[in-house]
């Protein structure tokens, strides 16, 4: 036994752990002081990165909002056309579907992170062999290149020679056309979303897990938890910092998903007008349908939903996030 | 920055002022170029550095030979080739036309002319055709067609493209069935394709192959027909004809001459070709380069497409367009009228790539595959009608996808899709 040293149940570990969350967790006073008193100094080492952020991110933002209130011709011009975008948007039925799409794909997306929470807490379990190699082998899916990682789903999903079909077979499952089948071809897409979702991540849980005290495990231990009882009570309430981060990314991506769709599904596909998402409907209005104004009014309507989303998930955390 | 009392007040000020400075800058709409400049050949000592933008990566090694004769006339003209995969390349032109950093040269295509064109951003060719430095009787007549828009001329056709039937013979040995002679007629392709995927069902062959892509597919049935995609400003989906070249296909599923097209979109009609799957591929003569070095090669010849009504091809060609913003439009036309002459054709020709436009430059092309009868592509520019277009082709070629599958598949009656189809497609030509 290593922890004969401490006291079982000893108040002073446990104390101190949620002492240091505190202070990491809640803004210390010295940062809610004006910055007044130092003149401009702070903003001039400020002044590269809000420099860029304004430049890429904030003109083209408002960029986006004054075009999605023009018509825009193919090459520049325009003519305001006030809110005749929105109007035809809202009474466009792609636009609920491609919602509808796109909140199918976050909800299977979203079964992720609790396979990754196992996982990496599997994968940190004391005493694993090869624990870097699974690491590694988990994160590949995430730095391989997406079109790359389409192609080979392309072939497993195919209806007539896939393996994915093959495989069904022996369970003697009739699978279906998986990327021609409206429907299949969501569910499809977003198992692939799922699968190269999981290395990213399980590395940010695998850091959340670091930070957990073995001396909680092994004072649980000695009080006769089971593995599972440590991994309910110990592992998972003191991961939610981290599991809140990767929820806000996750939806955050899965709401801008484009690039998987569009290379798994081709963009020949007769199902895509009933599978699109909703960056697939603003691709095709602004570049291939040449409808740019149009398209900036889908654009901002997906940066409200997504900043709609978040806001309620920061409201939401504090019921069961445990930073405090 | 100067400082200013609160950080509040400087964001306000910040934000007022980039949103004034968004008026002003989006206040100058480009209203594009398009006013012809005088056209005159420079004279050989010009100096000057362009552009080439392009797609495929096959063709750089002719194009490259093109530069080189090209500069033994004006050596002082640097030209550069920039390359884009074609799936990349339309963005990218879409971007570069839109901020007025077009190539000075860049290829264009039939469904994209129109656009381009019609927004001012392609110089024409008046000027090289009045100066009688291109002659647009060199070229086949249906493709100059299609880069004059408005009864202006943007370009003539670099090569062309027609559609065949490239055939696996193993497979008709194999199945039994005699190997038509190519005077043939849908009835006989529809009966030849079904007896073939019968007979070779055991091991997931079959006879022939529709799919979505119109060019070689459905268009062509259509204009056997006698019908038309599109007729001047409104779409020819109503017509009945079209209608009977749209159901050809679907007549050629039903009857198991052809996988689904749900099979279709999983495996490609081009990939159940080269696995060696399917014994009659409806394809364009730039099918050939696919099967370069394969072992199918020996077992393929190519038959014209079966007559309808009458007989019929798509028929499609690449142009070099000049950009109507180019800061040096005399080595740029200077350059494009080269590429449109005899020798840069020939020199296209013998490489080898695709099939040049030029009258009489295409015996490198056929030579490529002697037992194949690629003859085939080059007679069928006899018949040939111009790949069907507008301003803003892309609209109704979603709508197409769209819809058309549905008919194929059988789960909507043709004239109802076909109907739908027209309504639609016109009403986004009414938009351009």
């Amino acid at each position: 036994m290593t922890s004969t040293t401490q006291t079982p149940g000893s108040p002073a570990p446990t104390g101190s752990v949620e002492a240091a969350r505190a202070g990491r967790g809640a803004p210390s006073p010295a940062r809610r002081r004006r910055p007044s008193g130092d003149g401009f100094w702070p903003w001039l080492f400020l002044a590269p990165l809000v420099g860029g952020i304004a430049v890429f991110y904030f003109w083209p933002i408002l960029q986006t909002a004054f075009y999605s209130l023009t018509d825009w011709g193919a090459f520049g011009g325009w003519d305001f056309a006030g809110f005749e975008n929105y109007v035809t948007l809202f009474a466009d039925p792609s636009l609920y579907l491609s919602i509808g799409n796109t909140l199918l794909y976050t909800a299977i997306v979203m079964l992720g992170i609790p396979i990754a929470v196992f996982l990496a807490s599997l994968l940190n379990l004391p005493g694993l062999r090869f624990a870097s190699l699974y690491r590694v082998l988990f994160f590949l899916p995430y730095v391989a290149m997406p079109t790359a990682i389409a192609m080979v789903w392309r072939i497993i999903f195919n209806g007539d020679f896939g393996l994915l079909n093959y495989g069904l077979g022996f369970l003697g499952i009739d699978g279906p056309y998986w990327i021609s089948t409206p429907g299949a071809a969501t569910v499809a897409v977003a198992i692939v979303g799922l699968w190269s979702s999981l290395g990213f991540a399980m590395i940010v849980l695998a850091a959340g897990l670091k930070n957990i005290p073995p001396e909680m495990y092994e004072a649980s231990e000695l009080d006769g938890a089971s593995r599972w009882r440590q991994f309910r009570s110990i592992t998972v309430p003191l991961l939610t910092p981290s599991i809140f981060f990767i929820t806000i990314v996750t939806i955050i991506s899965s709401f801008q998903v484009f690039d998987l769709l569009y290379a798994i599904l081709g963009s020949s596909n007769p199902v895509l007008p009933k599978s699109m998402s909703l960056v697939y409907f603003f691709y095709r209005e602004g570049f291939v349908n040449n409808d740019k104004g149009y398209a900036a009014a889908i654009a901002m309507v997906i940066f409200v939903i997504i900043g709609i989303v978040t806001a309620i998930q920061f409201r939401l955390q504090k019921r069961w996030v445990q930073v405090d | 920055m100067t400082t200013s009392p609160t950080p509040r007040r400087r964001i306000t000020a910040g934000v007022a002022g980039a949103v004034g400075l968004l008026l002003a800058v989006s206040g100058c709409s480009s209203d594009g170029g398009g006013d012809a400049s005088e056209y005159g050949a420079p004279d050989s000592d010009l100096k000057a550095s362009i552009t080439y933008g392009l797609w495929d990566q096959n063709q750089v090694a002719a194009v490259e030979e093109n530069i080189e004769a090209f500069n033994e006339e004006y050596p002082n003209i640097e030209v550069n080739v920039n390359v884009t995969p074609f799936a990349e390349y339309w963005t990218k032109l879409q971007t570069q036309a839109s901020s007025d950093t077009l190539p000075d040269v860049f290829w264009m295509n039939g469904p994209n002319v129109g656009l381009y064109a019609s927004n001012g951003q392609l110089e024409p060719i008046t000027g090289a055709v009045e100066a009688d430095d291109i002659d647009l009787a060199n070229y086949p007549e249906s493709l100059v067609g299609l880069y004059n828009v408005d009864d202006v001329q943007y370009g003539v056709p670099k090569d062309f493209d027609t559609i065949g039937v490239w055939t696996n013979k193993a497979l008709f040995e194999q199945a039994g069935v005699e190997l038509p002679d190519g005077n043939w007629t849908w009835d006989e392709f529809q009966t030849t394709a079904a007896e073939i995927s019968t007979a070779l069902e055991g091991q997931g062959i079959y006879g022939a192959a529709g799919g979505m892509d119109g060019q070689t597919t459905y268009y062509n049935t259509i204009l056997q027909a006698g019908g038309s995609v599109i007729d001047g400003d409104t779409s020819g989906y109503a017509s009945e004809e079209s209608q009977a070249g749209i159901q050809f296909w679907t007549d050629l599923i039903a009857n198991g001459g052809s996988p689904t097209i749900q099979q279709l979109t999983d495996t490609t009609a081009d990939q159940w070709f080269t696995s060696g799957k399917l014994a009659m591929y409806w394809g364009g003569s730039w099918f050939r380069s696919a099967l370069t070095d394969t072992e199918l090669a020996a077992d393929v010849t190519v038959l014209p497409l079966p007559a309808g009504e009458e007989q019929a091809t798509v028929i499609h060609g690449v142009s070099n367009v000049v950009s109507a913003a180019s800061e040096n439009k005399q080595a740029a036309q200077a350059f494009q009228t080269f590429l449109a002459s005899e020798e840069a054709q020939q020199q296209q020709g013998d490489a080898g790539a695709m099939i040049p436009a030029y009258t009489d430059t295409q015996d490198a092309f056929t030579a490529s595959m002697p037992d194949a009868n690629l003859q085939v592509f080059l007679d069928a520019v006899d018949y040939s009608q111009p790949l069907p277009v507008s301003n803003n082709s892309a609209a109704w070629n979603a709508l197409e996808t769209e819809l058309l599958p549905q008919a194929f598949a059988g789960e909507r009656p043709t004239a109802e899709v076909a109907a739908e189809l027209a309504e639609q497609m016109d009403a986004a030509l009414a938009e351009e």
